[in-house]
């Protein structure tokens, strides 16, 4: 008994040594070479950090692109969703309230083109992605409020959009965040 | 068909490409055949000279479990005593305070024993030096101890009589060198070249397009979720775990994480095959646990591809499935697809919340956890299903007046009892677990502890009840995903979970190690035709059914009162 002790001591000494040092460290460096040097890859205007390309961030204004509801309003120092579950009589509330705010500023717009990830939370509150149809029902107030064309912004839309891993494998998804910032820049 | 379709397709068929020959892998690797990996054999000997082990040293069942389990509660007391004293230790950037006594406990718990469940949440709960000093140095040994003690198993069938098993330690070590480390190492360098961070960079703060002040949490998480996701481990290194854009930033990422989690359990069934001889016996097991998995993930797939009914009466489109909780880039298909997986397999990661999922959803993540033997965790997924074998062995051997026999080795009393006693662990965990926790909610809400029990549940009715349920089950599978509304960092579930967390993991595996340790040292009868054979179809049928009858004689009231319930309800 009292060798298996020693031996389990020496043992776990040498392990961490290799699996919390030698590795992660290892990786760290390697990471140096990627995009954002591994801590996380910036977007940067004027020199100044906006945010993160893989987050996304908070956007109200209608002359912006929304993204999706936020269990924690997309604080990036903390993540969640909303755990409501399916039957929820609060949740369904919360639910028609998000449809008709979309309802409100989007005039013309019809329930029925209302994709479900617009008015549902994301798993981690910082969702940068929304559908395809999320992107297109907000077409028109965008335009309408930037006072440029719609042909303009659905371009916009199409470059921003990413397709399915290799034409083939998943879904497509626009970047609400990218998208903002091309119309900022028009 | 769709694009969301195709990819889980190719997700799975890309996953048995690489698990086949990882399994050959691995019966060579523990057996101590030529591979090709042999460079790292140096690595190796200096490991066992600096730690004072002479794998010659062979060791029968109680030896093994000994050397396991003393390891073991060393990890437990070293862990426990670095969670509480965090605020005082380097490496803490973003100064997060200390956890308090009942935290640690049940986070150490669930760490040594695979199991994951995190009552903290990673931004604000640990430091950099416990996120790697701890649950990532857990992550990969306690990945390792499940794969050793079922080479321990292999080792009682390799041979026609033994006591000698091998030596734990060797096993143990293989496990880490020749294949958890240089996976991590490979899964860790496509995360981080995708976007997740992997550097010591404390937390960022910006200003966001519209003006808004926005901290940033980071840290060295790629190399974490690499060991989480191949040892079958599951903790998230943020709190949203894999849903999180730094942990899984895109559709690319995603098919990896979830082959990682699948590889390992997949290539032990394989590798036991081929260590024992036995190829039919092991693709006949490996055939069970796939048609099991099926008949969990259709329905899965199909229920959230088919949205939320409630959502649907609003009169909004839901053309690609049920969204709450679930993230764009992956959708719905990816989602119920590793729900399955994690839940199956004991990882518990999670890309999109349970909670929120439909009620046949969380019926099926449930009883995926409640069986734990298709595939399973690392190691532990076969040791669990040994036992079903055991049983099926039985049950056949009465149907038929024979005496039951596996392997060539007499099936007695005294096996049997150990088997019936870990059968019946389970359902005593769960079901007595749920209700003292139910019993707490009804009659004692206003107790005063962090979180008061009337506030437990995120979720009225019968959903509630499924918090509760799913907690408890998914410690008892160690599998650590959650259905996260519960409240549940406060001393009744920290002690709660924790105890079930360590009589979940330690007597299965001590269960079916003393079974084949006892079955190994019987005397070899040679296969006649009055043997009962245990690699055709019928037993494979008759396996099927032992765990579909064992499962749903045990389950059934509970899973009614829960999910059953809600979904009856949700169709009126």
């Amino acid at each position: 008994m009292k060798k298996y002790i020693i031996q389990s001591i020496r043992l776990t000494l040498v392990l961490i040594v290799l699996l919390c040092i030698i590795y992660p460290i290892s990786i760290a460096l390697a990471g140096k070479l990627s995009k954002g040097n591994g801590a996380g890859e910036k977007i940067t205007k004027n020199g100044k950090t906006i945010g993160y390309a893989l987050l996304g961030q908070s956007f109200t204004k209608p002359e912006y692109f929304w993204g999706r509801p936020s269990a924690v309003s997309y604080n990036a120092a903390g993540s969640a969703g909303s755990n409501k579950g399916p039957s929820n009589p609060d949740y369904l509330k919360e639910v028609q309230s998000r449809i008709d705010t979309l309802l409100k500023y989007n005039p013309g717009l019809k329930k029925s083109e209302i994709p479900a990830d617009m008015v549902t939370a994301s798993g981690s509150g910082l969702d940068p992605n929304i559908s395809e149809q999320g992107a297109a029902i907000q077409i028109a107030r965008v335009a309408k409020t930037r006072k440029i064309s719609e042909q303009k912004v659905k371009e916009l839309v199409a470059l921003n959009t990413i397709k399915p891993l290799m034409g083939l494998f998943g879904p497509s998804s626009v970047n609400v965040l990218k998208l903002n910032l091309a119309l900022d820049n028009l | 068909m769709n694009t969301e379709l195709i990819g889980i397709i190719a997700t799975f068929l890309l996953t048995l490409v690489i698990a086949i020959p990882l399994g050959k892998y691995l019966a060579k690797v523990f057996a101590g055949e030529k591979v090709w990996t042999d460079f790292l054999k140096p690595l190796e000997t200096g490991i066992y000279k600096l730690s004072g082990i002479n794998i010659k040293e062979q060791m029968d069942w109680k030896q093994q479990l000994k050397a396991l389990l003393t390891i073991n509660v060393l990890w437990l007391v070293y862990g426990f005593f670095v969670l509480i004293f965090q605020h005082k230790l380097p490496l803490n950037p973003d100064g997060n305070p200390g956890m308090t006594p009942d935290l640690a406990f049940n986070t150490i718990i669930s760490f040594v024993a695979n199991c994951n469940l995190q009552h903290y949440s990673g931004e604000s709960g640990v430091s950099y030096l416990t996120q790697q000093f701890v649950l990532m140095f857990l992550q990969f040994v306690s990945a390792a101890t499940g794969i050793a003690a079922a080479v321990v198993l292999f080792k009682a069938f390799r041979d026609k009589t033994t006591t000698q098993l091998g030596n734990f330690w060797e096993f143990f070590i293989k496990a880490i060198t020749r294949l958890l480390l240089p996976l991590s190492v490979i899964v860790a360098l496509i995360l981080t070249f995708n976007g997740t961070p992997a550097s010591y960079d404390a937390k960022d703060q910006f200003i966001s397009v519209q003006g808004d002040t926005v901290n940033v949490s980071r840290g060295p998480a790629a190399q974490f979720i690499a060991i989480k996701h191949l040892g079958t481990n599951g903790g998230g290194y943020f709190g949203a775990n894999s849903a999180h854009p730094f942990e899984n930033p895109s559709y690319l990422t995603n098919m990896v994480e979830v082959m990682s989690q699948t590889i390992i359990p997949l290539a032990m069934v394989i590798a036991f095959g081929y260590f024992i001889r036995r190829r039919k016996l092991a693709w006949t097991i490996f055939g069970v646990m796939t048609i099991g998995l099926f008949m969990l993930m259709i329905p899965t797939v199909t229920s959230e591809l088919g949205g939320n009914p409630a959502l649907a009466k609003m009169g909004i489109s839901q053309t690609t499935g049920a969204m709450e909780g679930k993230e764009v880039r992956f959708g719905p298909a990816a989602t119920a697809y590793w729900s399955t997986l994690t839940t199956v397999i004991s990882t518990g990661s999670v890309n999109g919340m349970h909670d929120s999922t439909m009620p046949l959803t969380g019926l099926w993540q449930l009883l995926a956890m409640m069986i734990n033997g298709f595939y399973g965790g690392c190691g532990v997924g076969l040791l669990n299903y040994f036992i079903y074998l055991i049983i099926a062995v039985f049950i056949s051997g009465l149907m038929v007046g024979r005496t039951p026999e596996f392997l060539g080795h007499k099936v007695e009393a005294r096996e049997i009892k150990i088997a019936a006693l870990i059968t019946l662990l389970s359902p005593f965990l769960i079901l007595a677990g749920t209700a003292i926790a139910s019993y707490v909610f009804t009659n004692h809400g206003n107790a005063a502890w962090a979180v008061q029990p009337k506030a437990w549940l995120n979720n009225p009715g019968f959903h509630g009840f499924s918090e509760m349920l799913y907690e408890v089950t998914s410690s008892n599978a160690n599998n650590g995903s959650g259905f996260e509304g519960l409240g549940d960092n406060n001393i009744f579930w920290n002690v709660l979970t924790g105890v079930i967390i360590f009589l979940g993991r330690f007597l299965p595996i001590i269960g079916p190690v003393a079974i084949a340790g006892l079955l190994g040292a019987k005397k070899f009868i040679p296969e006649s035709a009055g043997t009962l054979k245990t690699d055709t179809k019928t037993f494979a049928l008759m396996t099927f059914a032992v765990i579909l009858v064992l499962n749903a004689l045990s389950y059934f009231p509970a899973l009614a009162l829960g999910p059953l319930a809600e979904y009856f309800t949700m169709l009126k």
